[in-house]
Formats: structure tokens, sequence, C-alpha cells
């Protein structure tokens, strides 16, 4: 570059005095800042389709799984009315919600049972409640029972109450019918429906009832409005608008049909939403089922999170669960213990095998490591079903201890299905990763220094204690955290020869995802987990420091 | 207006749900994956169903996948991703239920889908209470019960034969294997401690009724191996890891029959449950089409007879129950011999308390 004379080149108008400037007149700092962002944005288009393939494939979806842990739109999505209704009223009073509460559960249960989806809600709060599984899918069986009273009264009144079409001309805008009405299955798809007009202000809930019926039967079903009746709900809206509106006013079609209707429904047999679902299930009178949907009717919770360390929410605040459903705290406390244990067993059991493997001569110490590598290259199921083989009470050891008589016949040890058994097996899976870190670590300390140590008077002990092992020591790290972390998150192992004592968080995570379908708990669980590895990562750093720690 | 908005949104599918209708049988896909549990149990499948649809429809491949037991969690997250790889899924009825609420598994109409029964009664009488759910096809009705080592009982001891045996370690001493999940192993636990059969659901509603059954569990817990594969308890028998332990009826067969094991079937008190087809939802209209027609003939009198010839499992439908082989009978669950005392898994209890005892019994055990 020329760059360094550049100071000798009269100042352009924008430099400074006294700065350095390039051939071009830039100042020096400027133009070398140009040249080695040009390389870093090189560099950075290299590495870009690995880091968008990283992102894509394990960002995002990890992300995105954690973000379960807190979501919890479906309560408030399935039941907007009575969530709203429920903002207003105090849990803690012992008084049951009001009717507009219970007519908005029921505009909602109805519509969310139309399209199937009050059984997703329902197993959804079973979790947080016993029952409300089946007091959802049994309510969405039984929720024509309140609209068929009105529907009855008004078909009574008037057959036309029961026909699509009548209902369609009455609701929908003038053009819309008649495309509608034009309208062949060649055709392709259906003319949305619009609303006519006015039809908001004059029948508020029946426009917003029909208008959600519409979208369903066109949408989901694929069906003719001029062919489907509407839902009993929409007569159900109807009744309560002629009771507290006035359509005296209304001349568009259909208004004889209306007008007569408005003048019967104060004669009308009622029933109000409360008793309608009482008779549906009595549980919709019980108090704790409210408080359990207003508990979890913001988008998001921390309920999940409070169920992973044994509590659960309750209107006083978190609480911690009763003594016999706790687990997750036994669960963290043992897979932290026992991956402690196989971390500490593999160094104990590592380290003479890498020494070895590192002193030994050449020939030797690659028999030795293919050894070591040979396990390695074995599919994981085999080495632990391989391990119940040799660890249970009719196998290989027990008939070796029975046959030299150190075991009696009928006291056989019990080596698996328990912590020894998940202890010997993960350190034996994962002693490779303990070996190799420290293979490699142990390669680089020069044979002089053991020899020169003792030459100065070192016994062997102090030799290897003061002089060896302290360069060992980034080796060990390695290992160790690589063989922690690994076993902090291990799942068939434990599955396998656990057991019910030697069994890890993962396989609880594991059986919300795939059994009970439990996501939000697993994430929860998962992202507890996370934050433990990152933060004894975090801690290594502080007390050892990641500096120290040589993969090679 | 808003819903105006949703109806452009989801317009798509308005041609989509159109195109469902316009379906006939000449426009049917020509490959099918279907999901089941690998095994024996597949390939009984396998022989009564698909290889003669195929023979019949030579244009069509069969794929089959051995997911069934991760089947309920990768339907969701498929459905999730909008990708439904999936044609036809093989689960038992409580995963039905749960898929069935979750909106992943597809209702149906058993008079349209179903063929009648060969005996002239329709689908619906001839599969009766055993479609337990809107979305349910049952194929076979299959039990969880116990099997135990002959060479293992005392001397001067009859062999086991009934559920409290299980739970006398006294006249009986030995390992046993249980499931790793209350289900069963709560009823049992309750029947043996004087609970009367009738009243086991009410009992176990309440907590008391939990921890009295947990309570009974408890006097065998040291001496129980937890299994959670269909194959342990073979595989532990084989062993003489145990004296006895449950598990299905179909896996203890073949260790008796066609392993020659020395082992014996204890009936009593054994769990009925079922397994059958799911369709999941949002399938395309052509692959659809063609998975309605498989099912119909799969599902037909003599398919489910001709399955019982290869695996030891009845028939779901009425009708099938006079076809199935003789020497097959005597290792049916449901043969009269056998089902002198049942229990028929109470779907509706376990959907709702699954939950909540599953949480107190992991505890349980952990302890």
């Amino acid at each position: 570059m020329t760059d360094a004379t550049a100071g000798a080149v009269p100042a352009s108008k924008d430099a400074k005095p006294g700065q350095m400037v390039a051939a071009d007149g830039r100042p020096l700092k400027e133009s070398l800042n140009r040249a080695l962002r040009l390389q870093k944005m090189r560099a950075l288009m290299l590495i870009a389709p690995l880091l968008l393939f990283v992102l894509l494939t394990f960002i995002a979806p990890i992300a995105d799984m954690l973000f379960r842990s807190v979501q919890n739109g479906i309560v408030s999505e399935t039941l907007p009315r009575a969530t709203a209704g429920l903002s207003d009223w105090d849990a803690t009073t012992g008084d049951l919600p009001d009717e507009s509460v219970y007519e908005g559960l029921y505009y909602d249960l109805f519509i969310a049972a139309e399209r199937k989806l009050h059984t997703r809600l329902g197993s959804r709060l079973n979790y947080e409640m016993t029952g409300m599984s089946s007091l959802f899918r049994q309510s969405g069986r039984s929720l024509d029972d309140i609209g068929d009273v009105y529907f009855d009264q008004f078909k009574d009144l008037d057959k036309n109450w029961d026909e699509a079409e009548p209902w369609a001309a009455l609701m929908g805008d003038a053009d819309w019918l008649q495309e509608m009405q034009a309208w062949k299955k060649a055709d392709g798809e259906m003319p949305e429906f619009e609303l006519a007009d006015g039809m908001e202000k004059l029948l508020p809930r029946t426009a917003e009832t029909y208008a959600a019926f519409a979208v369903f039967a066109q949408v989901d079903e694929g069906k003719s409005l001029l062919k489907e009746e509407p839902w009993v709900l929409v007569h159900t809206a109807l009744y309560q608008d002629l009771m507290a509106k006035d359509v005296s006013g209304y001349s568009g079609p259909q208004a004889e049909m209306l007008k007569a209707a408005d003048a019967a429904v104060s004669g009308f047999e009622s029933v109000t939403f409360k008793d309608g679902m009482n008779a549906i299930d009595d549980d919709w009178l019980s108090h704790t089922v409210w408080q359990t949907i207003k508990t979890y009717s913001p988008e998001f919770t921390n309920g999940y999170f409070l169920n992973a360390v044994d509590m659960q929410k309750t209107p006083d605040g978190p609480e911690f669960r009763s003594e016999n459903q706790r687990i997750y705290g036994l669960l963290f406390k043992r897979t932290m213990f026992m991956s402690l244990m196989i971390t500490g067993s593999c160094i104990l059991l590592g380290y003479p095998v890498a020494w070895l493997l590192a002193n030994l001569p050449m020939r030797t110490a690659n028999l030795l490591m293919i050894l070591v590598l040979l396990p390695f290259w074995t599919s994981l199921l085999v080495r632990t079903s391989a391990w119940k083989v040799m660890l249970q009470q009719q196998g290989v050891i027990n008939d070796v201890l029975v046959w030299l008589g150190l075991v009696n016949d009928a006291d056989r040890l019990v080596m698996i299905n328990n912590q020894f058994g998940t202890i010997v097996a993960m350190t034996h899976i994962l002693l490779p990763f303990m070996i190799l870190p420290l293979y490699s670590v142990m390669q680089t300390i020069p044979p002089s220094y053991l020899r020169a140590a003792k030459s100065l008077g070192a016994t062997n002990w102090t030799a290897f204690w003061r002089v060896y092992f302290p360069q060992s020591v980034p080796g060990i790290g390695a290992g160790s955290i690589l063989v922690f972390i690994l076993s902090i998150g291990y799942y068939i192992t434990p599955e396998i020869v656990g057991g019910t004592t030697g069994t890890f968080i993962s396989n609880r995570i594991a059986y919300h995802i795939s059994s009970s379908l439990n996501w939000g708990l697993a994430a929860a669980l998962g992202t507890i987990l996370l934050a433990v590895v990152l933060g004894l990562y975090w801690a290594y750093d502080k007390i050892v420091g990641i500096d120290n720690v040589k993969l090679g | 207006m808003k819903f105006k908005k949703t109806l452009m949104a989801t317009s798509a599918l308005t041609v989509a749900a159109g195109a469902a209708f316009a379906a006939s049988h000449s426009d049917m896909a020509d490959s099918m994956t279907i999901v089941s549990w690998g095994g024996a149990y597949q390939s009984s499948q396998q022989k009564a169903y698909s290889e003669p649809y195929v023979a019949m429809h030579p244009e069509v491949s069969v794929t089959w996948d051995e997911s069934s037991a991760e089947a309920v969690a990768k339907l969701r997250a498929m459905n999730e991703a909008g990708n439904i790889t999936w044609d036809l899924v093989d689960v038992v009825a409580a995963d039905a239920i749960r898929l069935c609420d979750e909106g992943l598994a597809m209702e149906y109409d058993p008079e349209e889908l179903l063929a009648a029964g060969d005996d002239g009664s329709s689908a619906e009488d001839d599969f009766g209470d055993l479609i337990v759910s809107d979305c349910y096809i049952p194929q076979i009705v299959y039990s969880t019960t116990f099997g135990y080592r002959t060479d293992m009982v005392p001397e001067g001891v009859d062999a086991p034969s009934q559920i409290c045996d299980v739970f006398d370690l006294e006249k009986y001493p030995g390992k046993r294997s249980l499931e790793k999940r209350p289900i069963n192993n709560m009823e049992w636990a309750l029947l043996c401690d004087g609970v009367a059969k009738e009243d086991v659901y009410d009992v176990l509603e309440t907590a008391e009724g939990q921890d009295q059954a947990l309570a009974k569990l408890g006097t065998i817990k040291d001496e129980v191996i937890w299994w959670s594969a269909g194959a342990d308890t073979p595989q532990l028998l084989a062993d003489g890891e145990i004296f006895m332990g449950s598990t299905y009826n179909g896996r203890l067969y073949s260790v008796i029959v066609e392993q020659n094991q020395p082992v014996g079937m204890m009936w009593d008190a054994q769990v009925f449950d079922l397994d059958g087809w799911i369709i999941p939802t949002g399938l395309p209209a052509d692959r659809l089409a063609r998975v309605q027609d498989f099912v119909k003939f799969a599902t037909d009198t003599q398919r489910l007879a001709d399955q019982a010839k290869y695996i030891s499992y009845g028939p779901a439908r009425a009708s099938s129950a006079p076809l199935v082989p003789e020497d097959m009978k005597q290792h049916m669950p449901t043969d009269p011999a056998n089902a002198g005392n049942t229990f028929l898994y109470n779907y509706s209890f376990w959907a709702d308390y699954r939950d909540d005892i599953d949480a107190k019994f992991q505890s349980w055990l952990a302890k």
C-alpha cells in the first residue's frame, strides 16, 4: 500500500489538518476500515450458506419450540367473548360469573364446536384441571339444546326460519345474493358472503353469528348458503336481538317475516344461558372451572414454567404442588447428580487410558486407539442393550459371580434398572468423549519435563502431580464439558437401563412431547435445562476460564 | 368487514374443499403410506390387507412406516407444518381419541366409509360399541394380560390364575414386570385391594382412591421391573428375569406358541383395548379417495377375519368372529374360556384423569 506515504500528500478538503490521508485523499483510518469491511463482507458471504442453514434448520425451530413454553393464545382465541367477559370477574369472591359471561361462553363454544376446536382447548385445560377434557368434549355434543328452544319456536311461527334461502336473503347483500343464485359448481369459487347494509346495526348478534356461520359453511365445508340452514345459534342470536332492538323501521327483504317474528318473540319461552349450560353439564356452575379458565386466559402464561418447577398458578399467586405430585425438582437434581457422577467416572477411567495412548510406542498406541474408537462406531442401542445382557440378574456378570461362588444364587446382584446401571452404561458410552481430548492434550506434553523433574529429585508422585497433571488439566476441562453436557440431555440409555430411579429429566420431556402432547411443559423443561447448561458453562468460564479448554 | 378478510384469506381452502367433492373413483392416488407398529402385528396386516389389495390394484404402491408409537406427536408436527405425509395411521383407541380431540384425525361416517357385514348387518351394528370415537375405525381387540414362567412356580403351589396372585409375594415370590404408566396397574391394584369391579373408576376418581391404588402397588414396588416397550416382558420372561409380567396377549402368544418358552397365560382381569385406523385430516382429495377405498376393503368381514390367521388378536367386527380359524380361537382374548373376568379400558375416564394421575404415578415411581 502506498498509504504509508500519504501524509506527504496535501490534505484534501474533508481531512482535518494533521490527519493521515490515503492516496485518494480520504483519511487513512476510514480507508483502512473500508478495506477491512470489504474483507469481512467477503468472509461473511462465504459462510452465509452455513449460517443460513444453521439459522433455518437449528436456531429457528429451537426458538419456536422454546417459545411454546409461554404461549397460551388458544384460550382467548377459542373463547374470545367469554374471556373478555371474565376480565371483570373477581375470582376470589366465590361468586359465579354473570349471565353475560355465560352468553359469551355459549356463543364461543358453539362456534368452536362447529369448527371442532373445542376439544383442543379441552385437552389444553385438562393439563391444569382434571376433567376439562370431557367437560368440553361432552358440552360440544349437547350445545344445540339451548338453541333448539328458540329454533323450534321460530320454526313453529314460520317454516321459513328453518330454510336456507330466506335467511340468506335476509342477511346477505342483494348483489351477493344475485351472484350466488347465478353461481354453479362448475364456476369454481363461490361468491364470498357479504352482509346486507345496516344489518350489523339492526341485528348485531344475528349478523355476527350468521357471518361466522357463512364463513364456516363456505370456506370450511364448501357448502352453498342457499342450501345450508343456519346454526341454531343464529336463531338464539335473533331472539336476543329482537328482544332488545326495534325492527319496525326495516323494509328490506323478508321484512314481513322478521316483523312477524318481532311481534311474537315477547311471548317466546326462553332459557337463561346459565341454566342452559348447567343443564348441559353442571360443572359449568363450578367455581374452579371458571377460575381455571380465567387464570389461563392471557395470551402468554408462566403456567408451564411453574409446572416445570413443581408449582401451579392459583388465584393467590404461585404455590407449590402437593407433595405427591412433585417430580421435576427431583428429576433436575438427579440429572445433575448423575451427570456429575458420569463425568467423574469418565475422568477416572479415561485418564490412565489417555496417558497410555500418549506414551506407548506408536504401534501399540494405534491398536489401543482402535479399541477406544471401536465402541464409538457401534450403534448406541446395541451398546445399551449389551449392557442389559451383561448386568441383568440372569446376566453374564451375575452368572460369573455365582459360578465363582462369590454370590449366592438366591440373591443375585441388582445392577440394572437403577442408577448404577445408568451410570455404568453411560460412562461406557461417553468414555471416548473424555479420552480423545485428554489424549490430544497429553500428546503435546513433552516427556522430558517429567524426566527433568525426576532428575531434580522429585518422587514419581510429585513429578506427576506437580508437573504433568497441571499441564493435562485443559484436556480434563474439555472432556468434562463434553461429557457433562452430553449426559445431561441423554435420553435413550436411561430409558432402557434406568428403571425408575435412574431416569433423567429428558425422559419426562420425551414423554410430554410424544405421549401427553403437553408441548408447552416440555418446552419449559427444555428451556430450564438449556439455561442450566449455559449457567454452568458461564460458571466454568469464570472459575477455570474457557481459554484453558483445549480440544487438541 | 372482518369476516370478509377471513374469507379472502382462506379462499384457497374453498377450492380445495370444492375439489374434494369433484373427486371420483378414477382419480385416486397411486401410492399410500400406512403407519403401523412393525413386527408381527404389521406383517399380519400386510398379509391380510395390503397384499390382497395390491393384487387387485397393481398400480398402487404401499409404503409402511413403523411409527405408530410416536404417531400422535408426529401427526401434530405434520399438521403444524402443513404437510401430511401419512395416509392411514394405526393407533390404539386412547390415542385416536386424543387425535380426534386435537382435530388431527378425520371424522367419518361408518355407513358411508365401511362395508356392511357379510351377515347383512350394517357397519355401525357390526362394529357396535367399539367405535369409541367419531374418528376411529377399529380393527382388532387385544388385551393386556399376564404371562408367567411355568418353571418358576414354587413347588406344591398351583400356578397363578388370579390377578391378585400378582400382588401375593408370599405365595409367588419373584420379580414382576408392569407397564411404566398408571393405566391398568391402578385398576388391578384396586381390584386386589378389595374394591368391587364396578366401583373401580368411582374410587379412582378420588385422591384417596389414587393413594390407595399406589399404596397397594407399593407392596410389590421393590419386586417390579417397569416396562415401556411391548417387547420387554416377553424378553424378560424368556431370560428368566421375572416370574410374571403384563404385556399384550399377542406378544405372549408368540413367546408360547412360536418360541416354545415355558410360559403360561393368566387371563384373569385382562384389560381389553382396541387397535384401529385413523385417517389424518387435511389429505388431498386423490389420496383421501385412495385411502377410503383401501379402508373399505381392509375392514370388511373377511379381511378382519383373515388377520386373525396370523396373530392372536380378535377381529373388531362381530360378523368376523365365526370366520376365525379354529386353532386360533383358543388364543383369542375374546374366547369365552379366556374372557371369564375382563375389564374394558375406560377411555373417557383416562382422557380426563391421565395427566393428573400420571403426575402422581411418576412422582411415586421416582421416589
